[in-house]
């Protein structure tokens, strides 16, 4: 069962490598956000896949951190990019 | 193998391929319209498929309550996500459509997506 785990993992790494060549390359600042915005949410399921894999699920905490975070997050940025200013 | 991490694997395979899907179908769109499509989709099926796939080899007993918490959460992050993603990505069309953002079409003049 760990072979599985890992080779989730080990695609969930490549999907991210991939979205990073479109967060660095894109033309327009929401292609940037948008792929952002994805990686946030590989990264969610790849700290759950590591909870698995080191046999300790406990780190699921983690991952519901990391999903509010990365919400208010990505508002953040949109307000920011859309006016100019946070306020 | 028992039935769960069957059940598993089948998911978790599931979640492989449309992760990989969206993640080349963002490279390779030609516009950002098209990009939002392929992302804002496969971002909430793989991570419903993944969370939903770990929840059958969830260590603990099925039968006390403390068995069923971390199971609990896998469920809540799933609700979390599939409530934030589709909107983080309604967002960003918004944003990006508000800010005068055209979609490409086949018969623009200058003939390549940007």
């Amino acid at each position: 069962m760990q072979l599985v785990y890992l080779i989730t993992a080990v695609a969930l790494l490549v999907g991210l490598f991939i979205l990073g060549i479109r967060a660095i390359a894109g033309p327009t600042v929401w292609d940037r956000i948008l792929a952002t915005n994805a990686i946030g949410t590989k990264t969610i399921l790849f700290v759950t896949l590591l909870g698995y894999i080191a046999g300790r699920p406990e780190f699921i905490d983690m991952a519901i951190i990391y999903a509010l975070v990365t919400f208010i997050t990505t508002i953040a940025i949109l307000k920011f990019a859309e006016k100019g200013r946070l306020d | 193998m028992a039935w769960n991490e069957i059940v598993c694997t089948i998911f978790l395979a599931l979640g492989c391929v449309v992760t990989l899907t969206g993640s080349v179908g963002l490279v390779r769109m030609p516009d950002f319209y098209a990009r939002l499509h392929t992302a804002g989709k496969t971002d909430s099926l793989a991570q419903l498929l993944i969370l939903f796939g770990l929840v059958f080899v969830t260590p603990g007993p099925v039968d006390e309550i403390g068995g069923w918490l971390i199971r609990v959460k896998l469920l809540m992050v799933g609700m979390i996500l599939i409530i934030a993603a589709p909107t983080a990505t309604h967002a960003i069309t918004k944003a990006a459509h508000l800010s005068g953002l055209k979609p490409w079409t086949k018969t623009d003049p200058g003939g390549e997506p940007k």
